[in-house]
Order: structure tokens, then sequence, then C-alpha cells
């Protein structure tokens, strides 16, 4: 077991606690930047879906995780996000001001959106978030001069300062630059996480009444933490535009809301690790089930809903018996063996609470 | 004629989403939870009642297989709580959306592999037949929905009111430690609750099947249901009713009125309203949390 | 002129009287404290201040400006910190976390600041942990400091409470039964510390608390309510023996 022995504030407010862990992230980000040239273009590709979605991951757990608002329907801000930048670059913007652009239209958009909606409690904010993610198909096809309705788009080529970037031609390039987004992404998620706002967030999540009388704003916190999940989610759409290379009103349904959400679940709620795992969980289930059932069964025979049923069982295990996740589970691993043989079966017995009405508010 | 012959059968539509709002509304009185797998258990029902009474599978006579496709609902609803839900108790709301969506991911899974995907009609005694009231030629099917419906939601809403069990139920969400404490058996009253939500369930499904097709992803008409849900209140069962007729009625008009692309938009676009306007539903009143 | 002063103060739910035409003025640097039977409205006073509730009929005067033009939020701006009869923390963050947030008044730096983590942040943060490590070391909170709130037990929990109040450095504490489900040795160091409070840091301090022995401990004045309304107001030793309070306490026939 490691023993921190802390003589500054400054360890606690640092990015990295102790020199051990600075060097675990920076391997970590020295093997992501070396992974082309360890491993074939396909896999690369691979890698790219899992960052994009690991994107999109962080953008709802800022709001699941952090504030405690969960939305179904956040694939309709993946698609704003998407929808903007093409739009953008189209109008003749350069991709390096297009790109940020787009997840601040997007964050602000969905700020707008959120603040009716963040007035009610919980269930109301999914529900209103459904209606979104259903209502996001049918504008993209009445808003057909700008978004091509059915027949849809394709992303031109990216350009930054005359260095091109295509998914399909140069997908270590398109790896690089998704790589870069993701480590922005996480970075601005973890510098909120330090500071005052994103205390203000937690605060939210677990009592609204004494966080007003600490004087947090509960509506203007939430617009916020709604706001910037938004932009974060808008890139995440933008990049999965160029990922996919052709989009319309059908790519950023409702499933891919509720898969996003589940995602984060999966991964584990309230921290980066979790979307990170919940990503890959994502991007290789149905290339794992295929390889299962082609084991089992024989190739060619076609199930439909095994992706999303398999995923649900999933889900519901999880939710059952390991409620922080796969990342809860990974510290529960690491401090058994960090402490072995002394870790004892009860130190992580969850503690029983009941529920009291939120109705009356 | 015609305006009256888009109002029946919206009415009759709007009373399948009722029936499934009925369901929300029953378990977020009992449990404050919402389950959204309302919409895979009416599916479900309609799919075991047409699992027993057609005639390639067991052909049982439909009014022995209705009351039997309802109690295995409302065996299942007491049991997904026993097995599953009652070790959600005390999380957050949150978990239990959650959950309740991915079971819905499952039952629809479920429910494909035993029953296929091709859509599938119920051979039902409701089915067959017009009435004809002056121009107006109204399905058997939709005079049978409209009326079961009401009925139903009179009844639940008796028991809410008039009942011992009823009212435990309802004090049993509002504050569990306290109805603990006042001796109500709170995880036995939310099993009660599930059961009866996968019964509503299955009478919902049964209706539906009556006027049409079915095939596994028929749940998806839950998230209408939950429109319907909001705009009633959720947490009153008649505004649950009242809350589906409107969007049932909307749908038709809409559709026969407005451009299309702009018809699907309606009933959300109605929802989102509400929640802007009259968050808390139209039929409920507001109140404040005390601390 | 008094520190928080309320002058016929009422609220009504529906047809009930909560708060009767109440009126009492806290002073400056003085403990006030209000006792009662059960629902005799003294948790609904600390709600009216904290403008959670809003008033029927009343002046609210906080240091000379009117309570009743701040929103909810913007009460904790004026220096008023409070506590909750059933704790109210963030469970699932730390100690040091729960505290830090009752510094969010103090919040000076901007989203985009934040976003980079900006020098200005840094340094904010720094002054936030000092003023934060004066509270723990106040309240003997340093074992519980990097401690999940969900894993504590309950006396802890009541003193984090006063820790997150202090920590946003009030004028006025609210205390709502600081003693409240304490053993005999946490209310004593609850006494030490509400005495603490107003010699030391000089914080003026208004609570409602069933427990006598604290209450004549540590009060200078105490506000007998019943039913809302006033019944006695005065030094702990005459509202004791005010026999309208006694009745009121007791029934009728005791005294």
């Amino acid at each position: 077991m490691r023993i921190h022995f802390k003589t500054t504030y400054e360890q606690d407010i640092r990015l990295f606690p102790d020199l051990w862990t600075a060097c675990v992230y920076g391997a970590l980000i020295l093997l992501a930047f070396a992974l082309p040239y360890l491993i074939n273009e396909f896999y690369v590709g691979e890698v790219t879906n899992v960052l994009i979605w690991a994107i999109a991951g962080l953008g709802l757990m800022l709001l699941t995780g952090q504030t405690g608002q969960a939305s179904l329907g956040h694939a309709a801000f993946l698609a704003i996000g998407c929808y903007t930048n093409t739009i953008l670059i189209e109008q003749g913007l350069p991709f390096i001001i297009a790109f940020p652009l787009a997840g601040v239209i997007t964050g602000v958009v969905g700020a707008i959106i959120a603040i009716p909606a963040l007035r009610l409690h919980g269930i109301y904010l999914a529900i209103a978030t459904i209606a979104l993610s259903i209502l996001a198909d049918d504008i993209i096809v009445l808003l057909e001069p700008w978004t091509g309705g059915v027949s849809g788009k394709f992303p031109e080529m990216i350009s930054i300062f005359g260095f091109e970037i295509e998914r399909w031609t140069m997908p270590t390039r398109f790896y690089y630059l998704v790589l870069v987004v993701t480590i922005i992404c996480t970075l601005f998620y973890r510098n909120l996480l330090r500071s005052p706002l994103g205390r203000a967030f937690a605060a939210v999540r677990d009592s609204e009444v004494s966080a007003t009388a600490m004087g947090v704003h509960i509506a203007r916190t939430k617009a916020t933490a709604f706001g910037l999940s938004c932009m974060i989610t808008g890139w995440a759409g933008a990049l999965m535009g160029y990922y996919a290379g052709t989009f319309n009103n059908e790519t950023f349904s409702i499933v891919i809301s509720i898969t996003l959400l589940m995602m984060i679940v999966i991964g584990g709620l309230g921290s980066i690790h979790g979307a990170f795992f919940g990503a890959v969980v994502v991007a290789f289930l149905p290339q794992g089930l295929s390889i299962l059932k082609d084991g089992l069964i024989g190739g060619g025979v076609a199930i439909p809903g095994l992706e999303t049923g398999v995923f649900g069982m999933i889900l519901i295990l999880f939710i059952l018996f390991e409620p922080m996740g796969i990342y809860g589970r990974w510290l529960k691993i690491r401090i058994w063996f960090e402490l072995f043989p002394f870790a004892r079966k009860d130190m992580f017995r969850r503690q029983k609470s009941y529920l009291k009405t939120e109705r009356l508010r | 004629m015609e305006v009256l012959q888009l109002l029946v059968s919206g009415l009759a539509n709007g009373c399948v989403y009722g029936l499934i709002a009925l369901g929300f509304v029953l378990i977020y009185k009992a449990t404050e939870a919402v389950n959204f797998a309302q919409g895979d258990f009416m599916m479900l029902g309609a799919f075991v009642t047409l699992g027993l009474t057609n005639a390639e599978y067991m052909d049982l006579p439909f009014w022995i297989a209705a009351p039997l496709a309802i109690s295995i609902m409302a065996v299942l609803g007491y049991l997904l709580d026993f097995f599953i839900l009652r070790h959600l108790f005390g999380q957050s709301q949150t978990a239990v959306v959650i959950l309740t969506i991915a079971l819905g991911f499952v039952l629809r899974f479920v429910a494909g592999l035993i029953w296929g995907h091709e859509p599938q009609t119920l051979e039902s005694p409701l089915a067959l037949g017009d009435v004809q009231f002056g121009g107006v030629v109204l399905g058997m099917a939709d005079v049978a929905v409209i009326v079961v419906t009401f009925l139903l939601t009179w009844s639940l809403y008796q028991f809410f009111q008039r009942t011992k069990l009823g009212l435990a139920m309802q004090a049993a969400s509002q504050n569990q430690m306290a109805a603990y404490f006042m001796g109500i058996p709170v995880r036995r009253v939310q099993g009660l609750i599930w059961g009866l939500a996968g019964a509503t369930a299955a009478v919902a499904g049964i209706l539906f099947a009556s006027k049409g097709a079915i095939d596994p992803n028929a749940g998806l008409l839950g998230i209408k249901a939950f429109a319907a849900a909001v705009i009633g209140g959720f947490g009153s069962l008649p505004g649950a009713l009242a809350g589906g007729l409107i969007v049932g009625v909307i749908e038709p008009f809409a559709a026969r009125y407005l451009a299309a692309g702009y018809s699907q938009i309606a009933p959300y676009a109605l929802l989102l309203a509400v929640l802007i306007f009259r968050p808390h539903g139209l039929f409920s009143q507001v109140r404040v949390k005390k601390v | 002129m008094s520190l928080l002063e309320i002058k016929n103060a009422t609220l009504k739910f529906g047809g009930v009287v909560a708060v009767n035409d109440l009126s009492f003025s806290v002073e400056e640097g003085e403990v006030y404290a209000i006792v009662g039977p059960n629902g005799a409205g003294k948790s609904t006073v600390f709600n009216l201040i904290s403008r959670f509730y809003e008033p029927y009929a009343g002046e609210f005067t906080f240091d000379g400006q009117n309570l009743l033009d701040r929103a909810p939020d913007e009460v904790a701006d004026l220096g008023i910190a409070r506590t909750f009869q059933n704790i109210e923390l963030f469970d699932h963050a730390t100690v040091l976390q729960n505290l830090l947030v009752g510094r969010h008044r103090h919040r000076k730096s901007t989203l985009i600041e934040e976003l980079f983590f900006a020098p200005r942040v840094r340094a904010e943060e720094h002054r936030h942990r000092e003023a934060v490590e004066e509270v723990i070391d106040f309240l003997d909170l340093q074992p519980y400091r990097n401690k999940m709130i969900a894993g504590l037990p309950y006396g802890v929990r009541k003193v984090v409470e006063l820790g997150r109040a202090l920590a946003s450095g009030p004028r006025l504490l609210l205390l709502d039964e600081p003693a409240s489900g304490l053993s005999v040795e946490e209310t004593q160091d609850m006494r030490w510390w509400i005495d603490d409070i107003r010699k030391q840091m000089g914080i003026t301090v208004l609570m409602v608390e069933h427990d006598m022995g604290l209450v004549s401990g540590v009060s200078d004045r105490v506000l007998a309510l019943a039913d809302g309304a006033k019944l006695a107001e005065g030094t702990p030793a005459e509202v004791q023996s005010n026999p309208a309070v006694i009745e009121a306490y007791l029934g009728a026939g005791a005294v």
C-alpha cells in the first residue's frame, strides 16, 4: 500500500496527486501516441471509435455522474454538433475554428433547451430529453435545406493549415486528431472537478436545499452543467460524423442516446475512468458478440436485437451487483491487492438508505 | 362525420396510451420510480395472449387465454420486483430508470427470440365486426378498448382512494421509513404494485393487439405513453388516462390537417409545451419539500 | 441596530397558520435560542430566514437590508449560513469537499478560468483550503478529512454540517437543533464550540434547540414559541420560570 504523506495543499489541488500517478498516466499517454506504430490500421480505426465514444461519454458523465441529471437525449446533441460543424465548414470556416465553435454552439443550444426542463426534477428531465431525441430526427428532416434531410451529408476532408486529415485514407492522422480532442476534454473535465463549479455540481446532485443555503444557484448550475455536457458531446458528434463518413436524420437515433447512458453506467458513474471503460465495452461488444455467435451457432445467422439484448442484460447485472460499474470493480480489485492479505469482504459493503419523496418539491 | 371518425379512432388509440400511462403512474405512485419498460410489458402481454390463444401456438379459447395472460403478467411483474427491483431499494431514481430501460431491451430481445420479428395478429373475438352509429363506422375493437379502459381506470382510482391497501401503497412511496414504522410491509406492497402494473400492461396489450398487428418493437409505443403520463401529470390516475386521450386524439387530427413532417412532432411538441408551462401536468398540484 | 430583525412575520400553509405575527430581533454578537414544543414553528422560522418559504406577511431585515429582496441562494452572500434538522450534507463527497462547498459564496473565478484551471483559480483554491483547514482544526475533523460522508457516524456528520456553515465565513449562523441525536459528550463539545464561535470568531448565533441544558448553558436570550406565536422572551432563567412556558410544555395544571 502506498502512503501519501502530504506536505502542502498543492498536493490535493494539482492534476496528479503524486509522482507515481503522474508517471502512470504519462506512460499511458505515450502509449496512446505510439499506438499506430504498434498495431495495424484496422485496429487504429477501432481505437479511434473507442475514443470518440469516450468523449461522448465524458460529456454525458459530466451531467449524469457529476450533477445527477439523467439525459436520455444526448444523441440530439451529437447531431447538433455534427451538423453544425459540417455546415460551418461548408460556409467556408476553417476546421480549426469551425470545430471548437460547433461544440460551443451545441453547448449554448443545450443550455437554452435545458432551462425549462431543469426546473423539474430528475424523471421529468429524462422524459423531456427523450422527446428531444425523437424530435431531433423529424427536425433534421424539416430543415432539409441545411441538413440534407433523409439523403444526409458527407463531411468534407479536414484541413488544418493545409495539413489534410481523412478518416478512411489516413486513419492514423484521424486517430491523432481524436486523441488530442480526447486529452483536451479529459483535462477540462478534471479541471472542473477540482474547481468550485465542479463541487457545486456535486452539491446540486446530493442535496439541492443545502446547496441553495450555501449560495449555489440551482437552476444556473444545472444549466451550466447541461451546457458544458452538450459542448463536449457536440465535439464527439462532429468526430462521429467524420468517423462514419456520412450521416443523415437516422444516424443519431434515440438508441444512441440510450446506449450512451448505459455506457457510462457500465463504466462507472461519476468517474473519468468510467467513460473510457464504458466506451471500450460499447465499441467492442458487437465484434465480441459476432465472434462468439459464429463460434457457437455458425456464421450467417442473424439474431435481431441480440446486441441491445445482451447489452441490457450486462447492464442489469451491473446495476444489481456492481452499481459503481467497471471502475468500481477495478478500484476494489486494486485495493484488495494493495492490502493483501488484509482485505476483508465487508470493507466494500454498501450503506443502506431509505428513499424519501422528492415529489413535494 | 369525418371529424367524428377521426375522434373515435383517436380515442381508441388514446386509450391504449392511457392504459400504458396508467402503468407508469401506478408504479410512480407507489415506488416513486418510473418503469421505462412499461411499453415492453404491454408488448409482452400481447404476445403471451397471442401465444396462448392463436391456432399455430397453444390454441386455447380467448376467454381462457386472456385472464391467464393477465395473471401471468401480474406474476411476472411481481417476480421482476422480487428478483431485481427490490435489490435497488433506496438507490436513486436514475438507477431505476436505467435499469428499466435495460429491462425493456431484454424483454424485446426475448420476445423476438420466442415469437419472431414478423408482425402477427391476435385472434381476438374483439377484432371482429364493425358497429354502425349513424354515418360513423366503429370497429368493435375500438369500442371494446374504450369501455374496458374506462372501467379499469375507474376501479384503480377507487382502489387507491378507498381501500386500505391502496392508501398503504401511497404512504409507502412518500416516506419509506415512516411507512415502515407504521407497520406497512413496504417491500411486499411494492411487489404487489409491480404485479398490478404487469396486469394493467397485459390488458393494454390484449386491447392493442385486437386493434392491429404487433411485433417486438411495439413496446416503443411506451414513449408516447410517457408523453401522455406527463401531460396528465405523473401521479394522477385519471390524469394519465386524460393525457393518453389527448395524445391519441391529437395524432389523427395532426396527420389529417398538418403538413407531413409536422404531424409526428405534434404529441412531443405538446409534451414539451406542458413541461415548460405546466411542469407538473395539466391535472396536478405542486407543493414544496419540507426541510 | 439589530443584526437580524423580524417584524410581524406570518406564514400560512393552506388554512394552517404556521407562524403567527411573530416579531423578534437578534443583536450582533449574541447567542439567541428559540425553544418550543414540536410543531411550534421553530424550523419554519429558519426556513423563512433562508427564504425557502415566502412569508404571508412581515418584514425581514438583516444588517439593514431587506431579506425579502433576496433569492434563496443570495442569502448566503449576505453572510447567513445554516445547518439542517435532518442533516443535509453532500453524501457522495468527502468531508473536505463538503467544507469547500461552504466557500462557494467566495467564488470569484469564471467558467472559462476554471476549464483551463488558470493561475487565479489555483490561488483561490489555496485560500479556500486555508480557510477550511482552520475550520477543520477548530472542530477537530482532521481524522475525517478525506472520508466520504456516506460512511460517517451521525455525530460526526452533525459536526461536518456545522463546519460547512462555518467555512462560509458567516456573520449569522443558524443552527437547527445542533444537539439532537448527539450523546452527552458530543452535546458538551457542541456547547463549547458554540461558545467559541461567538467569543473567538465573533459570529452571531441563532439556534433552535430542545435540550434546555444546552440552551441555558450558551444562550444570552431565549424565545419561547407555541403555535407559531411568541410565548415569552428573555434570559434562559426568565423563560424557564415563565408560567405560560411551563404550561405549554407540561400542560395545564402543572404549575
